[in-house]
Parts: structure tokens; C-alpha cells; sequence
């Protein structure tokens, strides 16, 4: 089991996992995807570098730095994370589980809800954040997921178990996966129904009938595992103690983007610095 | 005041009187777990409201009836009418806030 699990390998993450692993704790760093960092042209307002940097080449910087202390940052797909209270945590990645005995959330700020008519209406009267939750509901009805890669099939999958009518919504998006699940490329136009779901329309002017929608835009982030988790929210930011980076979950850490206020380097170096230093104590304390 | 058990035998004269703060869960659903301790501390804090839990496994024609598609939600009744529903874990102040 690891100390520590980090998904993310941003400047908060990575921040987070190279306080951890000089205290000896045994880390591991997860992360998919491209981060906010990469795209940052050039980064001129971080302390150190003369001429700047860009935003890429810090980030690979980062990444690079942490390998070199030893610590594991491994390119694998996070598609849950399960608490499992006095077991841990445990992270479903594509491949893979690991346990760990605490989380850092350090995914950037990936939105949770996608923009269409319709979406905030029908929350909790057919659409949903969490299929495991709320699949019960769906018994043998027409469902429906939002989205486009292997979180989107995860949460079909979960689905599965209560009902064989699901279609995979793209939204527009490509999708070229392998899956034994009707897939609709069409890009979506609004969600509708007399207080409850009743149908998706697309921009063609067709509908489709659905009772459940699931969201699960793109790759899994920060907020989809906090809905899942039970981790309180401020609208799409995670609501922490500012001084410590917990969560008001014991052992889930979030750092970075993902908390809100400045979207910063230096910012999210802090917040990782915070919670690993944190982490440290609550380790120590449990033993 | 202590946290009550809702079911079909209980639930209409508890919610026809007073303000009532109603959480629908399951032992399945992780963030049901999260959510339920803070019900909990809300109960404890005044007893100007009472605070129930229905399980929606074993109360299944009390969720449908509240249409509940989403678990934890959170029902605040006033006199028997829904003054405000809460979908996800919900803060103690948010929750305290309905309760006024």
C-alpha cells in the first residue's frame, strides 16, 4: 500500500509528492492527459528562470525532478477512486488498482458539467454524476452517458449491471472504441422532460427517449471523483481548509487548479507544498 | 434531537407538521456516507426542526414518490410542502441556512 497517491503531475501534484517522498513516504503519481501547464506559451513570473519558460517544458521539468528522487509518476488513466474508510483508498486506473492511505487530487480544473440546455434543470431528476450511485434508479430503463473516452465506458459498465439500454452520447466528440454499447456521435442540443428526463434532442432536430442521463466528460478529473466520493464542492471548485489542503474527507487532499482562486504555478507549488507537509503529520500520527 | 427513522408507517405525520429535514440514502452510496454525519450534527444542534433518513432500498414508494433519481438528496418540508431540495453532499451551513 502507498503513503500517498497523487493523481495529477501538474506543479501541485508534483509539488506534493516531492515533500512526501523526502519525508520517506512511499508516493505514487498518477496522470493522463494534457495538463493546463503544458499549454502556457511562456511562464515569465516564476521565480528562477531568467528568460522565462514555457509552460511545456516546465511541466516535463517537474515530472523529470520528481523521477530523479525516485518517486513513481506513472501515464496510467484514473477511472475511480473508491473509499474504502479504514481499508484506505483504493484507485482504479485502465490496467490497474493501487491502495494508497491518502489522496492528493491535483487534476486541474477539467469542468464537470457539460454546456448544454437542460443540464443544471434535470440534476437529480435524471441527470446524474455517479452511476454506481445512482444506477438503481434505472432499473431496467433507457439510459444514456455523456461522453467520450474509457471514463465514459467505466461508468456504462457500472450501468450495465441494471440495465442493457445504454447509448454512449459523444456530444459531437469522436469516439472509436470498441464497446457493447449503442454509441450516438450526434452533437446534443438540450435535455428535456416534464420534471424528470424524458428525451435528448439533437441539434438535427431529433430526439432520442432516455430516463438517465450520466455525465462523464472526457478524462476523469478532480470533480468527478469528488462527486462520486462525497467531497463537498463550491460550485466547480473542491471546498478545502485553506491551510492544510484537506478535503472534508480524512486522508483526500486537493491542490492546484482544481481549488479555484489563482490559477498560478506558484500558487499550486504552495498548495502541493501544504498538503504534502500535511500528509507527513497525518501519517505520522496514525502509526 | 435524535435522528429518525423514516418509513411508510412514519413518514406522512412526521413531515405534516413543523419544518423537517428528510435524507434519502443508501448503504451502498459512498457520498450517503458523508452526507450522513453531517445530518447527523444538524440534528444535534436545535430542536426547533426535526431530521429523518429514509433508505431508499427498503423505502422504495417514498423515494418515488419525492421523484429522488439521485442519492444523497436532501428534502426540507415545511408544514408538508418541499421548501427546498439539496442533490449531492450538502455543508452543514447550506443545510442550517434552509432550516431558518
Amino acid at each position: 500500500m502507498f503513503d500517498s497517491i497523487v493523481i495529477g503531475a501538474g506543479p501541485a501534484g508534483i509539488s506534493a509528492a516531492l515533500y512526501l517522498k523526502r519525508a520517506n513516504k512511499n508516493v505514487l503519481v498518477l496522470y493522463h492527459g494534457e495538463s493546463q501547464l503544458e499549454k502556457a506559451h511562456k511562464i515569465d513570473n516564476f521565480y528562477g528562470f531568467p528568460n522565462g519558460i514555457s509552460g511545456k517544458d516546465l511541466y516535463q521539468n517537474g515530472i523529470e525532478q520528481a523521477r530523479n528522487l525516485g518517486i513513481e509518476v506513472l501515464d496510467e488513466e484514473v477511472l475511480d477512486v473508491k473509499n474504502e474508510l479504514e481499508n484506505g483508498f483504493l484507485v482504479k486506473t485502465l490496467n490497474n488498482e493501487y491502495s494508497s492511505k491518502t489522496i492528493v487530487i491535483a487534476t486541474g480544473n477539467k469542468k464537470l458539467k457539460p454546456n448544454i440546455d437542460g443540464i443544471l434543470e434535470f440534476e437529480g431528476a435524471g441527470v446524474s454524476y455517479c452511476a454506481i450511485c445512482d444506477g438503481f434508479f434505472y432499473r431496467k430503463k433507457k439510459v444514456s452517458v455523456i461522453g467520450n473516452s474509457n471514463y465514459a465506458i467505466s461508468e456504462a459498465n457500472d450501468l450495465s449491471n441494471v440495465t442493457d439500454d445504454i447509448t454512449i452520447l459523444t456530444d459531437g466528440a469522436e469516439f472509436d472504441l470498441e464497446v457493447p454499447y449503442k454509441v450516438d456521435k450526434r452533437k446534443i442540443k438540450k435535455i428535456g422532460g416534464d420534471g424528470m428526463v424524458e428525451y435528448v434532442e439533437f441539434t438535427d432536430g431529433k430526439r432520442i427517449d432516455t430516463r438517465g442521463i450520466f455525465i462523464a466528460l472526457g478524462v476523469a478529473g478532480g470533480l468527478d471523483f469528488a462527486k462520486k466520493l462525497g467531497i463537498l464542492l463550491d460550485k466547480e471548485t473542491i471546498k478545502v481548509d485553506n491551510s492544510n489542503m484537506r478535503t472534508n474527507i480524512d486522508g483526500i487532499y486537493a491542490v492546484g487548479n482544481i481549488n479555484g482562486g489563482l490559477l498560478q504555478v506558484n500558487k499550486a507549488a504552495y498548495e502541493g507544498a501544504l498538503a504534502g507537509l500535511d500528509i507527513i503529520k497525518y501519517l505520522n500520527n496514525k502509526k | 434531537m435524535e435522528v429518525l427513522k423514516l418509513t411508510s408507517e412514519n413518514f406522512d405525520e412526521t413531515i405534516n407538521s413543523g419544518t423537517v429535514l428528510v435524507d434519502f440514502y443508501a448503504d451502498w452510496c459512498g457520498p450517503c456516507k458523508m452526507q450522513s454525519p453531517i445530518v447527523d450534527e444538524v440534528a444535534s444542534l436545535s430542536s426547533d426542526y426535526k431530521v429523518g433518513k429514509v433508505n431508499v432500498d427498503d423505502e422504495d414508494e417514498i423515494a418515488m414518490k419525492f421523484r429522488i433519481s439521485s442519492i444523497p438528496t436532501l428534502l426540507v418540508f415545511k408544514n408538508g410542502e418541499v421548501v427546498k431540495k439539496f442533490v449531492g453532499v450538502t455543508s452543514k451551513e447550506n443545510i442550517l441556512d434552509a432550516l431558518k
